[in-house]
C-alpha cells in the first residue's frame, strides 16, 4: 500500500530540510516514516520534491468572482479547453471557471487554496462553488469588519458579545478566518463615501482602527488558528504606506494566542505607495519591509502585479469605484446589506504606464527586501495583481537578477527613478521560495501540522517539479523556471496522484476547512448576543434568521477545526 | 393526523424569493399558505400534476414507467447531433449543475429563461458593468426608487412591501413616507397608480429618454428638445434633480427595457446613467428577475462554464454568443434536432415560429405540471416540485442564495435524480 | 381595423395560473387584449367581444378587455401562447424575440378564441 517517492531532492523548510536527497513515504492520505511494500514507486531522479503549494489569499469562489465571470465573457474565451476524459470544459484567463481553477492549481503543484473574501450573506454561494472546484482543499475568510453588529459592539466596547457574534458567524457561514477589508470604508460606501484609518464611520461613529483592534483581540481570545487577515484602508492611494504602517502598529501590543503573527496584512503591494498624487507616485516597499523586518507580529503577502489584462475584484467597493473613474472600464458593484460590499473592474497593467510599472516593481521589491521568508507569502491577490498563473514568472524574477534586468528593459523608466528594484541584488533560493509558497502560508494560516510540510503525519500533498536543483542555476535558467513550475512532474494530493507530466490524472473532491470556536469566550454571551442579532434580522435583514446559516448540505467534505 | 405549520418557507415562484411564508400541512398535504402573495400561494397550494411519465405513440401520449421514459430520453439525446437543453429557471441549483454536466457530455446547447427575459440585461452588463446591491440596502437606505419598465404590483407582488417601496429600514424608518417612488412605463400600470410620480414614455423610446437624462446630468440641458419619447423636458429635469439630490437611489429595470426596441442597448444606457449618477450620490440598479431561480441558473452556468446563458458545447468547450446560441436563435433557424424543456414552458413563452420547429423534432419535457409544452412533447417526465417537495438552493434577484425547504413528501422523482439517470444512461449508450 | 402597437407582459392572473395553464382560468387570464375605452369603441367592441390581432408574424383571436392605463394606440396581451402567436420573431442579435413594441392591427371579429390545445396543435405539421 501507499506511495514511495524516492531519489527526490527535498525542500521542507518546516523541518529545516533544504535540498537533501531523500525518500518520501505515503500511506493513505498521510506522510509516514516508511512504507514497506508501496503500491507505487515514483523515482524522482534528483528532481525538486516539495510540499504541495498553499494559497492563502485568492479570489476563486463566490458572488463577486462569479459576477466577474458574468461581466467578462471576453475573459472566459481566453482560457477555454474542451472536456477531456477526466476533466470538465475549462474557461477563463483571470476568472477561471471552478473546474479550471482546481485543475490549474493542481498542475502548478498547489493543493490548498483559500478564498480571500466571503460575504456572510452570500456564504452559501462560495461553498456551492467549492463543491464544483476539484482537487484542492479549501477554506474561506469571512468578512466581519463592516458589519453593523461588529461596529455596534465596538462602539459599545463590548468585546464579550463581539466574541460571541464572531464565533456564531463562523458556524453560520462555515468560515476559516476573519477577513477585514477597508474597515468602515465599505459601510461608508453605502452612501458613496470612504474612510481612512482614523475617520469615524458615518452614523456608527467608530474608527477603522477601533474595529481592527477589537477584531484582533477577539481573534486571539477565541484562539482562532489564523490571525485577523486585513486589507488595509486606502488601498491603491498614493502615499498610503503611512496608513499601512499605522495599521500594523495598531495591533502591536496584542498578544497572539499561538506561535504566529497577530495580523496578516494582505496584498501589501497595493498598500506600499509613497507620493501625494499619481505624478509623484513612488515605491515605499523599503519602509514596509523595514517595519516587517523589525517586528514579529506582522506577516504579509505580496499581491504582486504582472503586466496583463486582468480583473480586479474586492470587497472594497469605494476603491473599485475610484479605479473606475480613472480607467472608465466597465464597473460592477454589489453592496451587501448590514455586512459588506464589493466591486469589480477589468484592469490592464501596462509596462509603459509609469504607475503600473512602479506597482510591478513594488511587489517584487517587497519579496526581496523582507529578510525572513517566513514573514512574506507569494500571492498576486488573484486576479487583482494578475492571475495566479503568473507565479512561475514571479518566482523567476525573485530567483534571477538577469530575469529582472531583462524585464526592466521593457518597462517605464519611472521605475528607475521612483522604485528600488534595479538596485537590489538579492536572488532568492529554492529554500526561500518553498518557504514563501508552502511553509510560511501554512504556518500563518495555523495549518502547519498538516500543510506546507512533508513531516511525518502531515497531509500527503506533494509536488515534484522537473527541475534538478543540484545542477540547476536559477539565475541563468529562469526561462526553465517559468516553464517547469507551470506543470508538475507529479502532484500528489491527499495520497492520490492527481497530476502526472502536467496532465490531470485524477479529480478527487477537496475538503473544506472551517473553524468552530468552542471555547468559553465563544459561548459566554451567546444568548445575549443572539437577542441583538434576532432584532437585526427582524428589522433590517431581508432574509430571515432561520434561513441564514449555511446548512451542512453545502459542505460535502467538511474538515472542522475546533478552536478555543 | 396532526396539523403542522412550517415557518420560514421560501416561496419558489418569483425572483423576490420571499422567505417568511407559513405553510399549513395536514396529514402530509398542504392545506393552507399564509403571508404569500396570490402567485406564490397558488403555486405552493398546487394544481393538477402530470400523473405519470408518458411517451407519445401514434400522436397520443401514453403513460409509461419512469424507466421507459428515461430510456427514451437518453436515446433521443444520444442520437442527436444538435440538442438543446432549455429551461432551468424553476428548479434548484443542484439540478442545474447536473444539467450542465449532461450538456457537456452530449455537446449540447444549454440555455435558460434569461434568453427570453433579462438576457439583454446580462449583455448590457457585459458592455457596461453592474452597479448594484442586495435588496436590504434598498430597504435600509434608499430614499429614491424608480421602477422602469417593470410592474411589481403584478409580477412581484410583495417586492414593494418587503424590499423597496414601503419597506421600513434602518435609515428609512418611515418606509413609504421616507422615500419617493417613480414609475416609468409605456402604460399606467398598477404600480404606476401607487407611485409618487408616473412618467409615460412612448413605446421604444426608453433609450432616448436615458440619453436625455444623461445629457441633462452632464449639464447640457440646452440641447435637449422640449419633449423626448413623449416626456416633457421639464419632467426630465425634475427627475435628474431628484436623482442627484437623493442619498441612495435605485432603478429597478424590467422587461419593458429588455423586450422593446434597443434591447441590450437600453440597458447599456441606463447602466451608464447610474454610473454617472455615482459622481453625485449613491445610485444602483437591479433587474427584476422573473422565475424564482433564473438568477441561480445564470450563476451556476457561469461558475461551471464561464457564461450565464446560451452556452453551446458543440465544440467541446463552452461557446457563448447570444444572438447565435440562444434557444430561440437555434429554433428559429431550424437548427436543433432534439430538445429538452425542463422547469420552464417554452410552449407558452416562445414565439409560435419557434414552436413550429419544436413540433418537428423529438421533444423531452421534465416538469411537475402539464402545460403547452406537454402538447408538443414526445416524452414527458413528471418531477417533484423544487422548493415544496425537494430542498435546494435558489438565488434571489439580487444574488442572495437561500436554501428552499422541503415541505411535504412525494413519490415523484426529483429533477436532479431524473437528470442523473438520463446522464448515466446516455454515457452507457455512447460508450 | 385599427393600427396599434402591441406589448405583452406579466399580470397577476397570468402569474396565479403559471403552473395551471391547461385550465379555463389561464385562458381567461391570458387570451385577452387590453385597450382603453376609446380604442374599444373605435373598433366597435365592448369588453368580452372577440378581436383579431394581426402582425407581420401571425394573427390571433382573443377577448377584448378594458384598461384605461393604456394610452391611445397601445394594446396589451398578457404573456402566453396567444400573445406569442403574433410577437416579433427577430431575436435582435441577443437571442430575445421582440415581445414588446410590435406593430399590429386590431379589429372586432366574430371568430372564436382558439382553445389552448388547438392553438398549440396548429404548430404541428399536417
Amino acid at each position: 500500500m501507499g506511495i514511495l517517492i524516492k531519489n527526490g531532492v527535498v525542500y521542507d523548510p518546516a523541518q529545516g530540510i533544504y535540498g537533501e536527497k531523500m525518500d518520501i513515504s505515503i500511506d493513505g492520505d498521510k506522510i509516514v516514516e516508511d512504507v514497506s511494500s508501496p503500491e507505487r514507486v515514483i523515482d524522482a531522479e534528483g528532481r525538486l520534491v516539495v510540499p504541495g503549494g498553499v494559497e492563502l489569499h485568492s479570489h476563486i469562489a463566490g458572488g463577486k468572482v462569479n459576477a466577474g465571470r458574468i461581466m467578462r465573457p471576453e475573459d472566459g474565451r481566453k482560457g477555454r479547453a474542451p472536456r477531456g476524459r477526466l476533466t470538465r470544459a475549462c474557461s477563463g484567463f483571470s476568472i477561471l471557471n471552478t473546474f479550471s481553477t482546481g485543475y490549474t492549481y493542481a498542475r502548478m503543484g498547489y493543493t490548498t487554496t483559500f478564498e480571500a473574501a466571503m460575504p456572510p450573506l452570500l456564504a452559501r454561494h462560495t461553498h456551492e462553488e467549492f463543491e464544483d472546484m476539484p482537487i484542492t482543499d479549501k477554506g474561506a475568510l469571512v468578512l466581519l469588519d463592516n458589519n453593523w453588529m461588529t461596529m455596534e459592539y465596538v462602539k459599545a466596547g463590548d468585546l464579550d458579545r463581539l466574541a460571541a457574534y464572531v464565533s456564531w458567524m463562523f458556524g453560520a457561514t462555515k468560515a476559516y478566518g476573519i477577513k477585514i477589508v477597508n474597515p468602515g470604508g465599505v459601510e461608508a460606501w453605502g452612501w458613496g463615501k470612504n474612510c481612512s484609518i482614523n475617520d469615524p464611520v458615518p452614523h456608527f461613529d467608530v474608527t477603522p482602527k477601533e474595529i481592527i483592534r477589537a477584531l484582533a483581540k477577539v481573534n486571539e481570545e477565541l484562539k482562532l488558528p489564523h490571525s485577523i487577515h486585513i486589507h488595509c484602508n486606502d488601498l491603491g492611494h498614493p502615499g498610503n504606506f503611512e496608513t499601512t504602517l499605522e495599521t500594523y502598529e495598531a495591533v502591536k501590543d496584542i498578544t497572539a494566542s499561538s506561535d504566529r503573527q497577530v495580523m496578516h496584512a494582505t496584498h501589501t503591494q497595493f498598500h506600499a505607495y509613497g507620493g501625494s498624487s499619481w505624478k509623484d507616485f513612488e515605491s515605499k516597499a523599503d519602509a514596509i519591509a523595514d517595519y516587517v523586518n523589525k517586528n514579529d507580529h506582522i506577516t504579509i503577502d505580496l499581491g504582486a502585479v504582472m503586466f496583463c489584462d486582468t480583473t480586479t475584484m474586492t470587497a472594497d467597493g469605494p476603491m473599485e469605484y475610484s479605479l473606475h473613474t480613472l480607467s472608465r472600464r466597465k464597473w460592477s458593484n454589489h453592496d451587501v446589506e448590514l455586512e459588506t460590499g464589493s466591486g469589480i473592474i477589468p484592469v490592464a497593467y501596462s509596462p509603459k504606464v509609469p504607475v503600473n510599472a512602479i506597482q510591478w516593481a513594488v511587489g517584487i521589491e517587497l519579496a526581496l527586501l523582507i529578510e525572513d521568508p517566513w514573514k512574506v507569502v507569494l500571492t498576486t491577490d488573484h486576479p487583482n495583481g494578475c492571475p495566479f498563473t503568473f507565479y512561475p514568472e514571479i518566482i523567476a524574477l525573485l530567483m534571477s537578477k538577469p530575469k529582472r534586468e531583462e524585464m526592466l528593459k521593457g518597462v517605464s523608466d519611472a521605475v528607475g527613478r521612483r522604485a528600488l528594484i534595479a538596485t537590489i541584488d538579492r536572488e532568492l533560493t529554492w529554500g526561500e521560495i518553498i518557504t514563501m509558497t508552502r511553509s510560511a502560508p501554512a504556518k500563518i494560516l495555523g495549518l502547519s501540522e498538516s500543510k506546507g510540510t512533508l513531516r511525518v503525519g502531515a497531509d500527503a500533498d506533494v509536488a515534484i517539479y522537473d527541475i534538478m536543483p543540484e545542477s540547476f542555476d536559477p539565475a541563468k535558467g529562469y526561462r526553465e523556471i517559468e516553464e517547469k513550475l507551470m506543470r508538475t512532474f507529479y502532484t500528489v494530493k491527499g495520497g492520490e496522484v492527481v497530476v502526472k507530466d502536467g496532465e490531470i490524472v485524477a479529480t478527487p473532491p477537496g475538503r473544506t476547512y472551517w473553524v468552530n470556536p468552542v471555547g468559553e469566550r465563544a459561548h459566554a454571551m451567546r444568548e445575549e448576543m443572539l437577542k441583538d442579532l434576532e432584532a437585526k434580522f427582524d428589522a433590517y435583514y431581508t432574509v430571515s434568521m432561520a434561513n441564514y446559516p449555511v446548512q451542512d448540505e453545502y459542505l460535502s467534505h467538511p474538515l472542522e477545526i475546533r478552536a478555543g | 393526523m396532526a396539523t403542522e405549520t412550517v415557518t420560514d418557507v421560501i416561496c419558489p415562484l418569483c425572483g423576490s424569493l420571499c422567505d417568511d411564508i407559513e405553510v399549513i400541512v395536514e396529514a402530509g398535504r398542504i392545506t393552507n399558505v399564509k403571508k404569500a402573495c396570490p402567485l406564490g400561494k397558488s403555486k405552493i397550494m398546487g394544481h393538477g400534476r402530470i400523473r405519470a411519465p408518458m411517451v407519445r405513440e401514434g400522436g397520443e401520449l401514453r403513460e409509461v414507467s419512469y424507466d421507459v421514459a428515461i430510456e427514451r430520453s437518453a436515446e433521443i439525446l444520444s442520437d442527436a447531433k444538435r440538442p438543446l437543453l432549455y429551461g432551468w429557471s424553476s428548479l434548484i441549483c443542484e439540478a442545474q449543475r447536473k444539467g450542465v454536466e449532461l450538456a457537456e457530455e452530449i455537446g449540447a446547447l444549454i440555455d435558460n429563461t434569461a434568453s427570453v427575459c433579462h438576457g439583454p440585461t446580462v449583455i448590457g452588463v457585459q458592455g457596461k458593468g453592474s452597479p448594484g446591491c442586495t435588496l436590504g440596502e434598498v430597504k435600509n437606505r434608499a430614499d429614491l426608487v424608480v421602477f422602469w419598465g417593470c410592474n411589481p404590483a403584478e409580477a412581484h407582488p410583495r417586492h414593494r412591501a418587503r424590499y423597496s417601496h414601503a419597506a421600513k429600514g434602518f435609515f428609512r424608518p418611515g418606509g413609504k413616507k421616507d422615500r419617493k417612488v417613480y414609475v416609468v412605463d409605456v402604460r399606467e400600470t398598477k404600480t404606476a397608480k401607487v407611485a409618487d410620480e408616473f412618467i409615460r414614455v412612448e413605446p421604444g423610446y426608453d433609450y432616448m429618454v436615458f440619453s436625455a437624462l444623461r445629457t441633462i446630468l452632464a449639464g447640457h440641458e440646452d440641447v435637449v428638445p422640449d419633449t423626448v419619447g413623449g416626456v416633457e423636458k421639464s419632467k426630465l429635469i425634475e427627475m435628474v434633480d431628484a436623482m442627484k439630490s437623493c442619498e441612495f437611489g435605485i432603478i429597478f429595470g424590467g422587461m419593458g427595457l429588455t423586450h422593446s426596441r434597443g434591447r441590450y442597448k437600453n440597458l447599456e444606457n441606463v447602466i451608464s446613467l447610474v454610473d454617472e449618477l455615482n459622481a453625485h450620490t449613491k445610485f444602483t440598479l437591479m433587474p427584476m428577475r422573473g422565475h424564482y431561480n433564473v438568477t441561480g441558473s445564470g450563476h451556476t452556468f457561469a461558475w461551471l462554464t464561464g457564461y450565464p446563458f446560451a452556452v453551446d458545447f458543440s465544440r467541446g468547450y463552452a461557446w457563448y454568443n447570444p444572438g447565435e446560441t440562444a434557444a430561440n436563435d437555434v429554433l428559429l433557424r431550424g437548427e436543433v434536432d432534439a430538445m429538452m424543456a425542463i422547469a420552464a414552458d417554452p410552449g407558452a413563452h416562445f414565439p409560435g415560429e419557434s414552436l413550429r420547429h419544436m413540433a418537428k423534432i423529438p421533444l423531452i419535457q421534465i416538469d411537475p405540471y402539464p402545460n403547452p409544452t406537454t402538447e408538443l412533447a414526445d416524452v414527458v417526465i413528471p418531477s417533484a416540485i423544487s422548493g415544496v417537495e425537494v430542498a435546494g438552493t435558489a438565488y434571489r434577484m439580487d444574488g442572495v442564495p437561500i436554501r428552499t425547504r422541503k415541505i411535504v413528501d412525494t413519490d415523484y422523482l426529483s429533477d436532479e435524480e431524473i437528470l442523473e439517470r438520463i446522464l448515466t444512461r446516455v454515457r452507457e449508450l455512447r460508450r | 381595423m385599427r393600427k396599434v402597437i402591441l406589448i405583452t407582459g406579466r399580470t397577476i392572473d397570468q402569474g396565479k395560473n403559471l403552473e395551471n395553464k391547461m385550465s379555463d382560468e389561464y385562458l381567461d387570464a391570458v387570451a385577452r387584449c387590453e385597450m382603453n375605452e376609446s380604442l374599444l369603441s373605435e373598433i366597435g367592441a365592448t369588453e368580452g367581444d372577440t378581436v383579431r390581432v394581426k402582425t407581420e408574424f401571425g394573427d390571433v383571436v382573443v377577448r377584448a378587455a378594458k384598461d384605461d392605463g393604456l394610452p391611445d394606440g397601445l394594446v396589451f396581451i398578457p404573456m402566453g401562447p396567444w400573445a406569442n402567436a403574433v410577437v416579433d420573431t427577430d431575436t435582435g442579435g441577443v437571442g430575445t424575440p421582440g415581445f414588446k413594441g410590435v406593430e399590429a392591427t386590431v379589429e372586432r371579429t366574430d371568430a372564436p378564441v382558439l382553445p389552448l390545445k388547438e392553438l398549440i396543435a396548429s404548430y404541428k405539421e399536417a
